[in-house]
């Protein structure tokens, strides 16, 4: 069995009655094996690969209705807030990782094994077709569709089908010569290359399945927010986060360092429509391996960087103000680029600073960072403008537990603030410390003092350029399963155009003489899959067929009586 | 007056002429359906034997009418071969039919001057935000249909066109009209080019499948009802092809669109690698692109199985769109994605 049994050859067949409607028939007994090949002709029938298709299609809606772990964690989080009693019962189902699911998994793995099991053995089958001769003539011709005939005078049979032969031969056809019933006959087919597109076209996809499932398993995807002038070295023990694939070895990570010389952003100042969005983002970099040069690059949003087996790109940015914080005798316990984390368009940020050791009690301090503060009436500041035009910091100080005595991990983007006592903003009636760049502020109850630190300090007054560093998060991937991926999608392609444009037909053509000397020539053809051009095609080869033998004809082609 | 404001009056002109192109081909069908009334009681005069036949060459002739003659070479003979799949009743060239077409016509060179003078005063291609791609995906509907029409006579869906442009571009006038902006960081690439452009080509191809489709379904129960003209409801139907050839034209229509829409969703792939930095990561977007991709996977399976050929396969084509526009309006607008260009 060459194709499924509910498969249509032609495109231009009649509509067949579905074949469910032959219960009444006695049917024997099917054994074990019988009941094995039962089911498997089922699964690879064409209405089961259609069902499980249809079913792909609904079981990949919920992914998009509900926040999927994979894409959208925080989405996820956030759901479980709103939505308490039901976010649990669609957890147990596994709504929330749609794509990993038992039960979207189940389903195209059946549709792969179904695709598989109709594959192998039409690859086979295609092969022997490949090989065989056109089938013999069909003894009535003009039973199909595409009939047409003409007759010609003081020619012979022979050398017009030979002369057909040639024509066909000329067109791409594989031609057969037959005779028999009195008559000569060549038989012709075209277009093999449908069914080996078709081939190739579902191939492919087992290929991208297996390129994903298997090569991805060896990769990894790293997170890493890097300040202006600092330095990654790409190891397990720099990074942020990290996922690694199943089969992935972390001796296998690529030595080098990579360094943010500068991270320039670019906003629209014409356009009013657009004022302050931004428009382009450019980070400089170093990297460095070892033994080697260190080499200058650039890596922009649609510009990632293809370094040494990873893939580096440019995913986020922010400001990272630098705060320091000393004691009362003016030793600095705290020195460093905090990242804050933007909040809207014109990024307002949030940041949090953790002083352990140093002062009298644990420090923490939720900070703000508005790039253009502006007080708005009910006394709150915003940003109104994305870059640095009247930069302030303003800090609430909490002291107490900072809660990470017990080397727990604990997120440096938040502070928990329950063990702790708030000394500034907020309820307590002390305002909040409010900085720009270059001042300094003393701590309540005389713990220290608080410096917001300007990067530019040679920078004239009022002018605020560069004068807070800002940070870039970078994501770097390897993913070695990437270029065959690529390789099969163009396959895929490639595979679908030729199934789907390549007409595959047999033509026929048949030469009868007749008494008055006359030979009646036949022709005909048969569509296998969609064929629209099937009768133009013949009634082409029969025009052309004609004027090679001389049929006379006027300037419009039509046949001269 | 600058460009953009151009841009939105030529629009405008253009929808006005597309309303009348609209009418003209309604008229049009409203005319066919007068035919078939006529043609069916002068059919059942004739059976009855009391009228006479009058101005029989002029009333539209029956079906089996349409033949193709074969090369002939003195004495065979003609070899004619019955045409299946044209319609019952021959219609008459229509003029209303003709002004239809031409202010199609007229409607589309507004709309393409609306599309470039916008692309100009932006300074990129016009399809970056919502208002610009129903803009030119709108314009490519209508430029496959006046291309179509070209080969095959589908100018009975212009109403269908007509009325699917008007309601796009009027929705997309009225609510998804956003001023010219730059464009942000990450659509700044050559895939914005390639990747939204044969998307809208492939939502035209769908698009035309569709109407095709629905036209499909009518026209087979029409054939199931019966031959009786006087029963029909919808009776322009008499005068459009048979349900099989418009199941054929539907597919060869459709399968362009699929050869698109999975060009759409690698050369998104490629740019999403770029500038996401994975090529596939289940957004919400990309889930309906694929969605979409499986439902036409199983329109194209569904002609090759027995049982499924016909209407079956023809409602796979009709939810296929549906899934196209879903994708096109509700998921911009009300999901969460990456793909937040809306402008909205």
């Amino acid at each position: 069995m060459s194709r499924p049994s509910d498969y249509v050859d032609s495109g231009s067949a009649k509509r067949q009655p579905a074949d469910d409607d032959n219960n009444s028939i006695e049917q024997p007994k099917l054994g074990f094996v019988g009941w094995i090949r039962f089911a498997w002709r089922q699964l690879t029938s064409m209405r089961t690969a259609l069902f499980l298709l249809l079913m792909l299609a609904i079981a990949a809606v919920p992914g998009s209705l509900v926040p999927q772990r994979s894409s959208d964690p925080n989405g996820v989080t956030q759901y479980f807030r709103d939505n308490p009693s039901l976010a649990p019962v669609l957890d147990n189902m596994q709504f929330f990782d749609v794509y990993g699911s038992a039960w979207f998994s189940a389903i195209y793995l059946l549709l792969f094994i179904s695709l598989i099991g109709c594959v192998i053995p039409r690859t086979k089958h295609h092969f022997q077709a490949m090989r065989a001769r056109p089938p013999r003539t069909p003894a009535r011709l003009n039973r199909l569709d595409s009939y047409t005939e003409q007759t010609v005078e003081g020619a012979d049979a022979a050398s017009a089908i030979s002369s057909a032969r040639t024509l066909l031969k000329k067109s791409g056809y594989r031609v057969e010569m037959y005779e028999g019933g009195g008559s000569l006959s060549v038989s012709a087919e075209r277009g093999y290359l449908r069914e080996t597109g078709n081939l190739v076209f579902h191939s492919a996809l087992v290929g991208i399945l297996l390129a994903i499932g298997v090569g991805g398993g060896f990769g990894y995807a790293g997170q890493r927010v890097v300040v202006e002038g600092q330095t990654f070295v790409n190891t397990l023990l720099d990074y942020n986060s990290f996922n690694p694939g199943r089969f992935f070895n972390p001796d296998t990570l690529s030595p080098y360092a990579l360094t943010v010389d500068d991270f320039a952003v670019e906003y629209e100042k014409q356009n009013l429509d657009a004022y302050g969005q931004a428009i382009d983002y450019t980070a400089k970099v170093t990297t460095r391996s070892p033994g080697q040069e260190p080499e200058k690059q650039t890596i922009k949003v649609n510009e990632p960087l293809r370094y040494d087996n990873t893939d580096v790109y440019l995913l986020g940015n922010g400001y990272a103000p630098k705060i320091t914080v000393r004691d009362p005798q003016g030793k600095a316990v705290f020195t460093d680029s905090v990242p804050f984390l933007p909040q809207d368009a014109n990024l307002t940020s949030i940041g949090v600073v953790k002083v352990p050791d140093g002062l009298s009690d644990q420090l923490g301090m939720i900070g703000f960072f508005y790039p253009t503060a502006v007080k708005n009436a009910s006394g709150a500041y915003t940003s109104t403008y994305p870059d640095l035009v009247y930069p302030l910091l303003t800090l609430n100080v909490y002291k107490g537990d900072l809660g990470i005595n017990e080397g727990a991990p604990k997120s440096v983007y938040e502070l928990v603030t329950d063990g702790m006592t708030q000394l500034t903003g907020g309820k307590t009636d002390v305002d909040s410390i409010e900085l720009q760049p270059g001042q300094t502020a003393d701590l309540p109850n005389g713990m220290g003092t608080v410096t917001f630190e300007n990067s530019s300090p040679q920078q004239a007054a009022g002018n605020f350029d560069n004068t807070v560093p800002r940070f870039v998060s970078l994501d770097v991937h390897h993913d070695p399963s990437q270029g065959f991926v690529l390789l099969f999608a163009i396959l895929v392609m490639l595979g679908l155009l030729t199934s789907l444009f390549v007409p595959r037909r047999r033509v026929w053509v048949k030469a009868v003489e007749k008494e008055d000397g006359s030979v009646t020539l036949q022709y005909a053809g048969l569509a296998r899959g969609e064929d629209p051009g099937l009768r133009q095609a013949v009634d082409a080869i029969a025009y052309r067929h004609g004027t090679i033998l001389g049929v006379p004809r006027d300037l419009r082609g039509t046949v001269k009586k | 007056m600058n460009l953009d404001e151009l841009s939105v009056l030529s629009l405008w002109s253009a929808m006005a002429i597309y309303a009348l192109a609209f009418i003209a081909f309604a008229l049009d069908l409203a005319k066919r359906s007068a035919e078939v009334s006529a043609y069916a009681d002068e059919q059942a005069a004739q059976a009855s034997g009391a009228g006479s036949r009058v101005d029989g060459e002029q009333v539209a002739s029956a079906g089996s009418a349409a033949t193709t003659t074969t090369s002939r070479v003195s004495s065979t003979a003609t070899i004619e071969r019955v045409d299946e799949d044209a319609s019952d009743v021959t219609p008459k060239r229509s003029a209303t039919l003709r002004i239809g077409v031409a202010l199609t016509i007229i409607g589309f060179l507004l709309h393409a001057t609306a599309d470039v003078t916008r692309g100009i005063s932006a300074q990129r291609v016009p399809w970056a935000n919502m208002y610009e791609f129903a803009m030119t995906g709108t314009l490519l509907i209508v430029m496959v249909f006046l291309m179509v029409i070209v080969k095959v006579d589908l100018r009975f869906l212009g109403t269908f066109v007509m009325g699917l442009v008007l309601i796009l571009l009027g929705v997309s006038g009225v609510n998804f009209y956003v001023a010219v902006v730059p464009l942000p960081p990450a659509l700044q690439s050559a895939w914005l080019i390639i990747h939204v452009f044969v998307a809208s080509l492939g939502t035209a191809f769908f698009g035309l499948g569709f109407a095709l489709s629905a036209i499909q379904l009518f026209q087979h129960r029409r054939e199931l009802a019966g031959k009786d003209l006087k029963l029909l409801k919808l009776k322009f139907l008499a005068t459009l092809p048979s349900s099989e050839r418009l199941e054929n034209l539907a597919y060869r229509v459709n399968i362009v669109g699929f050869i698109f829409w999975t060009f759409t969703l690698m050369a998104g792939s490629i740019w999403a690698e770029r500038a996401w930095g994975r090529y596939w990561g289940w957004d919400t977007k990309e889930v309906w692109t694929f969605i979409i991709w499986v439902i036409y996977a199983g329109y194209i399976h569904a002609r090759a199985t027995r049982g499924w050929r016909g209407s079956r396969s023809a409602w796979l084509a009709i939810i296929g769109f549906a899934a196209v526009m879903f994708n096109f309006t509700i998921v911009n607008i009300f999901f969460k994605g990456l793909h937040a260009y809306s402008g909205l």
